[in-house]
C-alpha cells in the first residue's frame, strides 16, 4: 500500500499512548514499588515477598484461590459440557440455554446479593427466609450459617455463586463445538452397539478437548482474579480471603502500597503461565 | 412396547427431569430477587418469598414502595444515572481508538508491526491489579480521581487490548480487492477507514460494544479504586455493595436495588441476544 510513512503512526498513536500509560508504564512501576516500603520511600528488598508468603491471611488467600481454581474451573467446564450434550437431545433446548446463560448479564455484585439472600441465616426457631435454610428445615436439619462456617462450607458457598454465573458461558461455547462434531461418527458408533456413556468418553470428550483446554485457561485466569463476589458477600472474613480482595485491603484499608504491589505481582506471576499458553496459541495461528 | 422401548422411554423421562431440575435451580435465586423486591417489608422479614405461591394472584401482597424508597432515599436513582454517564463514553471511546489501531495493524506496513502485536496479545491478560496503584497516584496528582473523565480514560486503557485484538481480526478479514480498488480510485486512508472499514465491521463493533458496555456497567473494582465511595459519582454496583453493608438485613430494599441495576444488561440480553452471546464469547479472553 502506498501510504505515507507517518500514516500508520497517526492511526496507532492514540492506542499506543493509552496502552503505554494505562498498562505498560503502571505494570513496570508496580514491579518496582513491590520492592519499596509502605509509602514507596525506602528500598526494602524482598521483605514484602517474604510477608506475602508468610502472613497467615495471605496464606489463607492463596489456599482459597487454589480452592477456587480446583473447584470452580472443573465444575463450570464439566457442567457446561454435560448440559451442552444433553440439551442437544431435547426440543426446548433454546429456552433452557437462555435460562442458564442469563446470569452472565448480571453483575457479580448483583449475583452476590441474590445468593446472599439464598444463604440467609437466622437462629433456630426463627422463621428462615433464606431458601437454603428453609429447605434444611423441611429436612428437619438445624439451620446452617452458610457464609460463616469455616473453612469449607463458606468457601464452597462463594464458589457456587461463581459456578452459577459462569456455567452458562462454558455451556454455550461447548455446545457450539458439540454441534460441529461429525454426526456420522457418533451414529456409526451407536450402530456398532457402543452405549452413550462410552460414546461420550471415547469419542465426544477427546474431540472436544481443544475447546475444553481453551476454556480451562480462560476460567483459571478469571478465577485467580476473583474479587467482587468475596468483597460483597464476606469481605474475606471467616477464612474466605482471596488474593485480589487482600490487595484491595492492603491498598485502601492498611495503606501499605509496597505489600499491595507485591500481591499484584504475585497475581501476575500466577497468571503468567496462562498468558504463555495464549501467546503460543497466537503464534501458531499467526497475525494473518 | 418391548423391554428396550420401555428403558428408552424411562431414560428419556429421566433426561427431562434432570434438565428441568437444573433449569429450576438456575432460575430460582433470580425469581426470589424479583418477588422479594415487590413484597412488603414485614412480609419479607417474617416469611420466605416462596410463600406467595400459596396465593400468587392476590395482588394486595405486592407493592412498588421498595423501588421508590431505593431510588429516592438510598441513592440508587443517582447511581443508575452515574452508571450511564460512566458506561457510554467508556464504551464509545475505546472502540473508536481501537478501530483506528486495528485498521493500521491489519492493512498498513510499518516497522515493528509484528512485535507490537505480540505485546498487545500479552497485554490482554495483564491483571488490572498491576496498574491500580501507579495510575491512582497519577490521577490524584492530576485531580482525575473521583471524576468521570478519570474513569472514562481508565476503562478506555483497560478495554483497548481486547478491542484492538478483536477488531483486527475482522478488519483483516475484509477482502484485499476492496482496498486495492479504493486505492486505484485515489481514495485516501481516512476515506477508506470511515467509508469502507467502519461500515463493513458493524457486526463486530456491535458485539464488542455490548461486551464493553456490560464489562463497564458491571464493574466494581475499577469504580471503587478510581471513584471511591463518593455518592455524586458512584455507579450502581458501588452503591449496591455499600447498601449491603448498611442495609444488610433489609432484603426488600437490597433486592429492589439489585433489580434496578440489572435492568439495562437484561434489556440488552433479551433484545440483542445474538450479538450479546457473540460479544461475551469474544470477550472471554480479556484479562
Amino acid at each position: 500500500m502506498h501510504t505515507k510513512r507517518s500514516t500508520p503512526w497517526l492511526y496507532l498513536g492514540p492506542a499506543l499512548a493509552a496502552l503505554t500509560f494505562f498498562l505498560i508504564y503502571p505494570s513496570i512501576n508496580t514491579i518496582y514499588l513491590s520492592f519499596l516500603d509502605r509509602s514507596s520511600e525506602r528500598f526494602v528488598g524482598a521483605s514484602n515477598y517474604v510477608y506475602v508468603f508468610a502472613n497467615r491471611t495471605m496464606l489463607t488467600a492463596l489456599r482459597n484461590n487454589t480452592l477456587w481454581v480446583l473447584i470452580f474451573t472443573p465444575l463450570t467446564v464439566f457442567l457446561g459440557l454435560i448440559l451442552a450434550v444433553i440439551l442437544d437431545r431435547v426440543e426446548y433446548e433454546t429456552t433452557i440455554k437462555f435460562i442458564i446463560f442469563m446470569p452472565m448479564a448480571i453483575s457479580f455484585v448483583g449475583a452476590s446479593v441474590i445468593w446472599k439472600f439464598v444463604y440467609a441465616y437466622r437462629p433456630p426457631l426463627a422463621p428462615q427466609i433464606g431458601f437454603l435454610n428453609a429447605f434444611c428445615g423441611i429436612l428437619r436439619l438445624s439451620p446452617v450459617p452458610w457464609l460463616i462456617r469455616k473453612p469449607w462450607i463458606n468457601n464452597f458457598c462463594l464458589i457456587a455463586v461463581g459456578v452459577w454465573v459462569w456455567t452458562g458461558f462454558c455451556m454455550v461455547i461447548l455446545s457450539a463445538t458439540y454441534k460441529g462434531l461429525p454426526r456420522q461418527l457418533l451414529e456409526a458408533a451407536r450402530i456398532d452397539g457402543a452405549n452413550e456413556w462410552k460414546i461420550f468418553w471415547k469419542i465426544i470428550f477427546p474431540l472436544m478437548m481443544p475447546t475444553i483446554t481453551v476454556l480451562i485457561t480462560t476460567q483459571v485466569i478469571g478465577v485467580l482474579k476473583v474479587f467482587d463476589i468475596v468483597y460483597v458477600m464476606t469481605n474475606g472474613n471467616f477464612g474466605t480471603e482471596v488474593i485480589a480482595n487482600r490487595m484491595y485491603k492492603e491498598m485502601f484499608n492498611f495503606r501499605n502500597f509496597g505489600r499491595a504491589s507485591t500481591i499484584a505481582v504475585v497475581l501476575l506471576l500466577l497468571i503468567l503461565p496462562m498468558m504463555l499458553v495464549n501467546l503460543w496459541r497466537f503464534r501458531r495461528e499467526g497475525v494473518r | 412396547m418391548g423391554e428396550e422401548g420401555l428403558t428408552r422411554a424411562l431414560s428419556r423421562t429421566l433426561l427431562h427431569i434432570v434438565i428441568i431440575l437444573v433449569a429450576l435451580i438456575w432460575i430460582f435465586p433470580s425469581l426470589g430477587l424479583l418477588v422479594t423486591s415487590i413484597r412488603f417489608p414485614h412480609d419479607v422479614a417474617s416469611t420466605g418469598w416462596w410463600m406467595i405461591f400459596k396465593n400468587p394472584f392476590n395482588s394486595t401482597q405486592y407493592t412498588l414502595e421498595n423501588y421508590i424508597t431505593v431510588i429516592t432515599r438510598c441513592g440508587i436513582g443517582r447511581a443508575f444515572l452515574n452508571s450511564f454517564i460512566i458506561t457510554i463514553p467508556a464504551t464509545v471511546l475505546p472502540i473508536l481508538i481501537a478501530s483506528f489501531a486495528a485498521y493500521a495493524f491489519a492493512w498498513m506496513r510499518f516497522p515493528g508491526r509484528q512485535s507490537l502485536f505480540v505485546i498487545l496479545v500479552a497485554l490482554l491478560v495483564v491483571p488490572l491489579q498491576m496498574t491500580l496503584i501507579p495510575i491512582l497516584r497519577v490521577f490524584n496528582r492530576l485531580g482525575l480521581s473521583g471524576t468521570f473523565p478519570g474513569i472514562w480514560l481508565a476503562h478506555t486503557g483497560y478495554g483497548l487490548p481486547l478491542a484492538i485484538y478483536l477488531l483486527h481480526n475482522s478488519v483483516a478479514g475484509l477482502p484485499s480487492e476492496l482496498f486495492d480498488s479504493a486505492e486505484v480510485d485515489g481514495a485516501s486512508s481516512s476515506y477508506i477507514f470511515f467509508r469502507l472499514v467502519l461500515p463493513l465491521c458493524i457486526p463486530a463493533i456491535a458485539s464488542l460494544a455490548i461486551f464493553q458496555f456490560l464489562w463497564v456497567w458491571n464493574d466494581l473494582l475499577v469504580a471503587l479504586v478510581y471513584l471511591g465511595g463518593t455518592p455524586d459519582v458512584a455507579p450502581v454496583t458501588v452503591q449496591v455493595s455499600s447498601l449491603v453493608g448498611s442495609y444488610g438485613q433489609m432484603w426488600e430494599l437490597l433486592t429492589a436495588a439489585v433489580f434496578i441495576s440489572i435492568i439495562p444488561p437484561l434489556i440488552l440480553f433479551f433484545s440483542l441476544q445474538r450479538y450479546f452471546v457473540r460479544g461475551i464469547l469474544a470477550g472471554s479472553i480479556k484479562g
